[in-house]
C-alpha cells in the first residue's frame, strides 16, 4: 500500500514526514482488515461442523440383551453402522489363536473387547478400505467380508486379507450394566 | 458529517419500523425489569430454573414447546448448565429432569408405540397428539406453542408477564362467552361484547386460557417467593431464554466485534488522513 | 474499460498473462489507477458499502441454504434450528436478515445522493438505468427471501404481493395461479421462491458488473457536477478512495453490528415468529420497512388495478428520469430552488414510509376529528399518503422538467479544482452534503 502512495500522482508527498510512522498506520489498518476477514471467516467455516442437535446424538445407549449368541445386531450410531456381535466360544478361541499370526495390523483379541466381556465384540461396521459395510459371517475367517473390494476380517474384526489397511475400529464405549452399553 | 448522515438514516429507520398499526387494543405491558436487558444483560440461572418448574408444572399441561430439547436445559447459558459437563447429555441434573418425563417411542422389535422415560436428546413432548386433539380439549381454542413465544408477541417477556399476572374480573357492561376470560393485556377487540358507551370499550381481549397461576401454586426448590407475579415473572424469563438460548453468546460476541470495529475504524481514519494529507479537495 | 491503460506488466509472468488474459490490467485500470474526482464526499462511499453488502448477503445466503429446508412443514423450524443448533448460525442468520435492511438503507442513500448531484444525467443515463434494474432485482430478491422463514408475515406478505398481479385484467388470475403452482401460496410456491431467491443475487452481481463498467466509461460524477477537466481534478482510486471507502465501510459495519448483536429483531415483525397459518391472517400486515413507501402508494388508491399500476409507475418513473430532467446543471448545489423541492421530496418519501406502516384509517394527528372528504377523513393516513404520493409523481413529472426550464442556477465553478481553491463558500451551508474542507 505504501509503495503506491509514494508513487501516486498528483501530490508529491515530500512533506518530510517520518516514513516509518506513515507505513505503520497503513500496515496496522491492513492487518486489522485481514484480521476482520479472518475473524468472520471462522464462524462461516465452523457452521459446517456438526450442529448441536447432531452432537446430541453423538453418544447412544444400546441394549445388548437382545443379541443372540453367534449373531450380531447393527445399530446406527453417528450415521454409521455399529456391529454388536455375541461371539461363540469357538469364535473367541479362533480369534485368540491368531493373536500372534502374521497380522497386517497386529492387535490381540484381548485388547479389542472389554475385560471379562469377551463374548461381546463392538465394532464400527465400516471397512477401513473405502468405507463400505462388511457382511457378517463372510470370508475364510468367519468374521466379515467386505463386498466392495473383498477385504476379509476375522472373528476379532482384524484385517486378514484384501486391500483394507486396518482392523475394524473399536469405538469408545463402556458397560453401564450387563445389558446396557453406552457408545461414544 | 457521516455521523449526521447515519443519525438521520437511523431516525428514518426508527420512524418507519417503529410504530405498528393497531386495529386491536390492549394495555401496554407493565414496565418490568429483567436481568437480561441491555447490551450486557445475562439470564439469571436460578430464575430460569424456577421458570422451568413453572412451565413444567403448569404451562406444559396444555402448551407444547416443540423447539426445545431437554439437552437445551444443560447447554451453555441454560438454566442447568454445569461447567463440569460441557456435553449437556452427561449432566446428571438434565438427565434426571428428562427422566421425570415420559415420551412416546417405537419399540424396534414389535413396532408398537411405547412410553419410555426421556433422555436429554429428546424433545419436550407435546401435551396433545395433534392440533385437533388440542382444540378438542380446550373448548375449540389452540394453546400456542411456547418455544419462541417471547419473540412472537409485541412486548416480548413483559407482555407474557403482564398477561399472566393481569387477569381481571370483566368490568360491568362486558359480557363474555362461556370459557372466555378478561385480560386487559391480551390483544383483542371487545367491541362486540361491550354494552356500555361506544367510546369506552375496555382495552384488552377475551382470552380462552383460564388464569393459570395462583399464589403458591408452584413451590420453588430454592424457597423463593411464589405469589402469582413471582411465578409469572420467572416463567416469562424462562420463555425469553427459550426463545433465544444463544442470547448471551450473541452479546458477548457483539462486544468483541464492536471493540474491534471501533479500533479498525480509528486505524482506517488515521490512514485516510495520512494519505489525503497533501491533496486539496 | 475506458481510455488508455496505464498498466505496464513488470515481470515475465505478468507479460505472459497480459497478452492472453489481461485480467491484472483490468483490475489495475478499474480499482487502482482509475482517475477519480478528488472532491468526492462521504455520500460517494456507498458504492463500496453496497459491493460489500452484496458480497456478504451472497456468502451468508449460501451458508444458510446449507441448513435451510424449503418445505412448508420444515422451513420455520429449520430457521430456528439454524439459530439454536448450528454453530454460529444465530450470527449468520442475523447478518443475513439484518443485512437485507442495511443493503436497502445503503442503496437508498446511494440513490438520493445520485438525485441530489444529478448523476443520472448525460452521459450517465445507462449507468442510472442499470442501477434501477439492480434496485428492482433487489426488491424481488428481498420479497422472495422474506417468504422463506415461513412465518405469518412471510406467508401473508406473499399472499398480498402475489395477489397484486391478479389485478391485471384477463390474464391476472392465470398468472397468479401459475406463480403459485397451486390455488394458494403453498409448498410449490415456497420451493420456487427459494430457487429464485438463490438465483437473483447472482443476476444482481452480473448487473453490478455492467453498472461498474458503465461507471468507468464517463467516470464518476462529483459534488460540483462539473466535468473533470484535467489531471489536476483527479486522484487515482487507490489508495485515495480505497482507504476512504474502507473507513466509511467500517463505520457502516459498526451500525450493522449494532443491529446484528444488540437489536436483531428490531427491524423484523413479531408475527414472523409465528409459523405460517393459511387459515388466520395477522392483525397487521406490513411489509419490511424498505418497501413501505410503495405499499403506501398502493393503498392510497381505492381502485385495485390503479393502485398496482401507480405503485409500479412509481418505480418505472425512475427509469425515464434522465429524460424528464431538462436542467443543464447537474448538482443541486447550484440549484437552490430545486434543492428545496428535493428536500420536500425526501420528506414525501419518509411520509409515505410512515403511512405504509399504519392502517389507512388511523388518524395522523391523534384526537383531531378531521372533516370527511370524498371517501375518507382528511386527518387520516390515507389522505396523507395521497398527498405524499401526489408529490412523488409531481416532483418527477412536473417540477423536474419545469424547473430546468425556468430556474436561474447559481454560477458553476469552472472546474473541480477551482471551488475549493478560490470559492470556499460556494457550497451552500444548508446542503447536507457539503464537501470535506479539511486536508
Amino acid at each position: 500500500m505504501a509503495d503506491t502512495v509514494a508513487g501516486a500522482s498528483p501530490d508529491p508527498h515530500a512533506s518530510g514526514e517520518d516514513p516509518n510512522r506513515r507505513d505503520f498506520i497503513h500496515i496496522a489498518a491492513g492487518v486489522a482488515a485481514v484480521g476482520l476477514v479472518g475473524g468472520l471467516a471462522w464462524p462461516f467455516i465452523d457452521q459446517m461442523n456438526p450442529a448441536g442437535d447432531t452432537l446430541a446424538l453423538a453418544s447412544i445407549e444400546v441394549d445388548i440383551s437382545k443379541v443372540v449368541e453367534g449373531q450380531q445386531i447393527v445399530v446406527k450410531w453417528r450415521g454409521k453402522p455399529l456391529f454388536v456381535r455375541y461371539r461363540t466360544a469357538k469364535e473367541i478361541e479362533a480369534a485368540i489363536k491368531d493373536d500372534h499370526a502374521d497380522l497386517r495390523d497386529p492387535q490381540t483379541d484381548e485388547s479389542r473387547h472389554k475385560p471379562g466381556k469377551a463374548q461381546y465384540l463392538i465394532l464400527i461396521g465400516v471397512c477401513t478400505h473405502l468405507g463400505c459395510v462388511p457382511t457378517f459371517g463372510g470370508g475364510d475367517y468367519g468374521g466379515w467380508l467386505c463386498p466392495c473390494h473383498g477385504s476379509v476380517y476375522d472373528t476379532s474384526g482384524r484385517i486378514r486379507r484384501g486391500p483394507a489397511p486396518l482392523n475394524l475400529a473399536v469405538p469408545d464405549y463402556s458397560f453401564l450394566s450387563d445389558t446396557k452399553v453406552k457408545v461414544g | 458529517m457521516l455521523r449526521k448522515g447515519f443519525a438521520f438514516a437511523a431516525l428514518g429507520l426508527a420512524l418507519l419500523a417503529g410504530p405498528a398499526l393497531a386495529a386491536t387494543t390492549n394495555e401496554e405491558p407493565s414496565n418490568v425489569h429483567w436481568s437480561f436487558e441491555g447490551p450486557f444483560g445475562k439470564f439469571d440461572k436460578e430464575q430460569l430454573q424456577r421458570g422451568y418448574k413453572v412451565y413444567r408444572e403448569v404451562c406444559s399441561a396444555c402448551h407444547s414447546m416443540n423447539l426445545m430439547y431437554f439437552r437445551n436445559l444443560g447447554q451453555k447459558g441454560g438454566p442447568f448448565y454445569d461447567p463440569k459437563y460441557p456435553n449437556p447429555n452427561n449432566n446428571p441434573v438434565v438427565k434426571s429432569l428428562a427422566h421425570d418425563i415420559t415420551v412416546k417411542d417405537i419399540d424396534t422389535d414389535t413396532g408398537d408405540v411405547i412410553s419410555r422415560p426421556a433422555i436429554p436428546a429428546d424433545k419436550f413432548p407435546a401435551p396433545f397428539a395433534n392440533e385437533y386433539a388440542a382444540r378438542a380439549s380446550n373448548g375449540g381454542s389452540l394453546p400456542p406453542d411456547l418455544s419462541v413465544m417471547a419473540k412472537a408477541r409485541e412486548g416480548g417477556p413483559a407482555y407474557i408477564y403482564s398477561l399472566l399476572s393481569g387477569f381481571k374480573a370483566p368490568p360491568a357492561g362486558l359480557t363474555l362467552q362461556a370459557g372466555k376470560y378478561y385480560d386487559p393485556y391480551f390483544a383483542g377487540d371487545l367491541t362486540g361484547s361491550w354494552h356500555g358507551a361506544a367510546s369506552k370499550v375496555p382495552e384488552g381481549g377475551a382470552i380462552s386460557m383460564p388464569p393459570p397461576l395462583t399464589d403458591g401454586k408452584v413451590t420453588f426448590d430454592d424457597g423463593h417467593a411464589n405469589r402469582i407475579k413471582d411465578e409469572a415473572y420467572d416463567v416469562s424469563a424462562f420463555l425469553a431464554w427459550a426463545a433465544e438460548p444463544k442470547m448471551e453468546e450473541r452479546k458477548a460476541f457483539g462486544l468483541g466485534a464492536m471493540i474491534y470495529l471501533l479500533i479498525f475504524s480509528g486505524l482506517l481514519y488515521a490512514s485516510y488522513k495520512k494519505i489525503w494529507k497533501n491533496v486539496a479537495h | 474499460m475506458s481510455g488508455h491503460s496505464t498498466y505496464e506488466p513488470k515481470t515475465g509472468l505478468e507479460r505472459w498473462l497480459d497478452s492472453r488474459l489481461p485480467i491484472i490490467r483490468f483490475a489495475n485500470d478499474t480499482i487502482v489507477t482509475f482517475p477519480t474526482p478528488k472532491n468526492l464526499n462521504y455520500w460517494w462511499t456507498f458504492g463500496g458499502v453496497l459491493s460489500l453488502m452484496l458480497g456478504l448477503q451472497i456468502v451468508t445466503g449460501i451458508i444458510l441454504a446449507m441448513h435451510y429446508v424449503p418445505h412448508v412443514d420444515y422451513a420455520f423450524n429449520s430457521i430456528q434450528r439454524i439459530k439454536r443448533d448450528v454453530n454460529y448460525g444465530w450470527l449468520i442468520q442475523g447478518m443475513h436478515a439484518n443485512g437485507a435492511s442495511m443493503f436497502f438503507l445503503a442503496v437508498y442513500i446511494h440513490m438520493f445522493r445520485n438525485l441530489y448531484y444529478g448523476s443520472y444525467k448525460a452521459p450517465r443515463e445507462v449507468l442510472w438505468i442499470l442501477g434501477c434494474v439492480i434496485y428492482l432485482l433487489m426488491m424481488a430478491t428481498a420479497f422472495f427471501g422474506y417468504v422463506l422463514p415461513w412465518g405469518q408475515m412471510s406467508f401473508h406478505g406473499a399472499v398480498v404481493i402475489t395477489n397484486l398481479i391478479g389485478a391485471l385484467p384477463i390474464i391476472g388470475p392465470s398468472i397468479t395461479t401459475w406463480l403459485w403452482g397451486g390455488f394458494a401460496v403453498d409448498d410449490p410456491t415456497l420451493n420456487r421462491f427459494f430457487s429464485l431467491h438463490y438465483l437473483l443475487p447472482f443476476m444482481i452481481a452480473g448487473v453490478v458488473a455492467l453498472h461498474v463498467w458503465a461507471l468507468h466509461v464517463p467516470g464518476n460524477n462529483n459534488p460540483t457536477g462539473v466535468n473533470v477537466k484535467s489531471k489536476e481534478d483527479t486522484v487515482p482510486f487507490h489508495p485515495y478512495y480505497t482507504v476512504k471507502d474502507g473507513f466509511a465501510i467500517s463505520v457502516f459495519l459498526i451500525m450493522y453490528a449494532v443491529f446484528v448483536f444488540y437489536l436483531p429483531d428490531a427491524l423484523g415483525d413479531a408475527a414472523n415468529y409465528i409459523q405460517a397459518n393459511p387459515l388466520q391472517t395477522p392483525q397487521h400486515i406490513v411489509p419490511e420497512w424498505y418497501l413501505l413507501p410503495f405499499y403506501a402508494i398502493l393503498r392510497a388508491v381505492p381502485n385495485k388495478l390503479m393502485g398496482v399500476l401507480l405503485m409500479f409507475g412509481a418505480i418505472g418513473t425512475l427509469f425515464v428520469l434522465p429524460w424528464l430532467d431538462t436542467s443543464k446543471v447537474r448538482s443541486m448545489r447550484y440549484r437552490p430552488t430545486m434543492r428545496l423541492y428535493y428536500f420536500i421530496f425526501i420528506l414525501a418519501c419518509l411520509v409515505l414510509g410512515y403511512c405504509g406502516a399504519h392502517a389507512p384509517d388511523d388518524m395522523v394527528i391523534p384526537g383531531v376529528a378531521g372533516p370527511q372528504f370524498l371517501d375518507a377523513n382528511l386527518n387520516s393516513i390515507v389522505w396523507l399518503s395521497r398527498i405524499a404520493a401526489l408529490f412523488y409523481f409531481v416532483y418527477f413529472w412536473v417540477i423536474t422538467p419545469l424547473m430546468g426550464l425556468t430556474e436561474t442556477p447559481l454560477p458553476e465553478p469552472e472546474s473541480i479544482s477551482t471551488p475549493v481553491l478560490s470559492h470556499p463558500a460556494s457550497a451552500p451551508a444548508g446542503a447536507t452534503a457539503s464537501p470535506e474542507k479539511r486536508g
